[in-house]
């Protein structure tokens, strides 16, 4: 009897994003989408319709059509992660990536373009690359080689190779804690944040390379390191448009790619803002809590979460690092966001209206207690003073 | 010669295979292992972290 009652959930339970994935997928087109329009309308101004895309049209997307907590249930996750369909999806991001940049670059080397219009269309190129860092993070958590494999070629468009190595060995390791470069403290902005977690990240995978390959007894200076073999694919790439497209697109390769650092590393801002794991064990044994669902924020605005693959089924994925984006399931106790990562970042860019935002929201996570939040360490001694009087309300009540 | 498994995503440390792009030669003993070597597919757990497994699990 029971085992009839699965196979009736299984054949009941419908992934009602199935198809909505595809989107993920062809997100790239976005350039091309630019063009389009620019010459639909005769307008020059659309050459900046990446950021427009997502930073208005994916924003505003997310609060029309509002939540989607649907969770697959446990019954059918291995079933759903074994469907080939799903990572087919992911794959198929690649060729597109690769097909807009290329024409990209061809479109910055052409005479007939104004330089305001390329630089608008470095922007949505670098809108993809961004977003081509999320589909290499999907990728790059999976044990499969190949998968591996493309999550590094997705990478060498922003020139980000050394984010396969970091986010994986280093910012799962060492999320929400005061010593993980991509984790942001209440009080820090982001513009403040973009330049440590850029740096600290970078130097990071470096000594965990340069870690691996001593124990190998070897140097790291080897294309075995696979932050350096990484670059010298973006090098390889990046040469390769210079020398079709002529070396002039250099300025706008660069752009393109800090817009997807930052993009990417905006994300990472707003997923473990002010989170903090409490130290436990014994007196010089101490280590840090596991990382469980109330260490990261969560979305469960569709838009978003269909174009980046449920990156903002944030906890599930920390707590289960290797499951496929398909299967990730939404948790009440989790911390949630007002609206969906498109939306928040554009928050990020006023520091003033992102702390009112999202302080309280801090502070009532850990229950009036700011003290247990990840604190930028300039500001702590303000924060808690700011916040003192809401440590008494809470003992009061 | 022993094998253990991470308790996250079913990683296995097999001590005869080792793990050698990990810098852990075949043959290398579990309890020679860094106690903070985090498991290379998830990053969650770490060797201390990680479970025997027992020969009647062996399945290859």
């Amino acid at each position: 009897m029971a085992v009839q009652s699965v196979q009736a959930t299984q054949v009941e339970w419908r992934d009602g994003k199935r198809y909505l994935w595809i989107m993920g997928a062809v997100m790239p087109l976005v350039p091309f989408a630019a063009w389009g329009l620019v010459v639909a309308t005769g307008l020059d101004l659309f050459w900046w319709f990446g950021p427009v895309f997502v930073f208005g049209i994916i924003p505003l997307v997310d609060l029309m059509t509002g939540l989607d907590r649907n969770n697959p249930p446990d019954e059918v996750i291995e079933r759903l992660e074994n469907d080939k369909y799903y990572r087919w999806v992911t794959y198929a991001f690649i060729p597109i990536q690769y097909l807009s940049l290329v024409w990209g670059a061809w479109m910055l080397s052409r005479g007939d373009l104004a330089v305001a219009d390329k630089v608008g269309l470095s922007l949505g190129i670098g809108m993809v690359a961004g977003i081509a860092i999320n589909t290499a993070h999907e990728l790059g958590h999976k044990k499969e080689e190949h998968e591996r494999w493309f999550a590094r070629i997705a990478l060498a468009q922003p020139f980000y190779g050394h984010f396969y190595i970091e986010h994986n060995r280093g910012h799962h390791v060492r999320v929400a804690t005061p010593e993980d470069p991509a984790s942001s403290r209440v009080g820090e902005t982001v513009w403040g944040f973009l330049p440590r977690t850029v740096w600290g990240s970078l130097t990071s995978s470096w000594k965990l390379e340069k870690r691996r390959l001593a124990r190998r007894e070897q140097s790291p200076w080897t294309l075995r390191n696979d932050v350096l073999n990484a670059w010298a694919m973006s090098v390889v790439l990046w040469s390769g448009l210079m020398l079709a497209f002529g070396w002039e697109i250099l300025p706008y390769l660069v752009i393109q790619a800090i817009v997807g650092i930052w993009l990417l590393e905006s994300v990472n801002y707003l997923e473990h803002y002010g989170m903090l794991r409490q130290k436990v064990g014994t007196p010089g044994r101490e280590r840090y809590e596991r990382v469980d669902p109330s260490h990261s924020w969560n979305s469960n605005n569709i838009g978003t979460n269909v174009l980046l693959y449920h990156l903002q089924r944030h906890s599930d994925h920390h707590a289960n690092p290797t499951r496929r984006y398909q299967a990730l399931r939404d948790f009440k106790e989790s911390p949630v966001l007002p609206t969906g990562y498109a939306g928040m970042i554009v928050l990020t860019w006023v520091p003033a209206i992102w702390r009112r935002v999202m302080d309280p929201r801090v502070l009532a996570h850990f229950d009036g207690d700011i003290t247990r939040a990840n604190l930028h360490p300039r500001k702590r001694d303000k924060i808690i003073a700011k916040y003192s009087g809401a440590i008494a309300g809470a003992d009061a009540a | 010669m022993s094998r253990f498994i991470c308790p996250s995503c079913d990683y296995v440390y097999d001590e005869e295979q080792g793990d050698p792009r990990e810098g852990w030669p075949p043959g290398t003993p579990f309890d020679q292992i860094d106690p903070d070597w985090c498991c290379p597919d998830c990053g969650v757990r770490e060797q201390q972290d990680f479970e025997p497994l027992g020969d009647d699990q062996r399945t290859s």
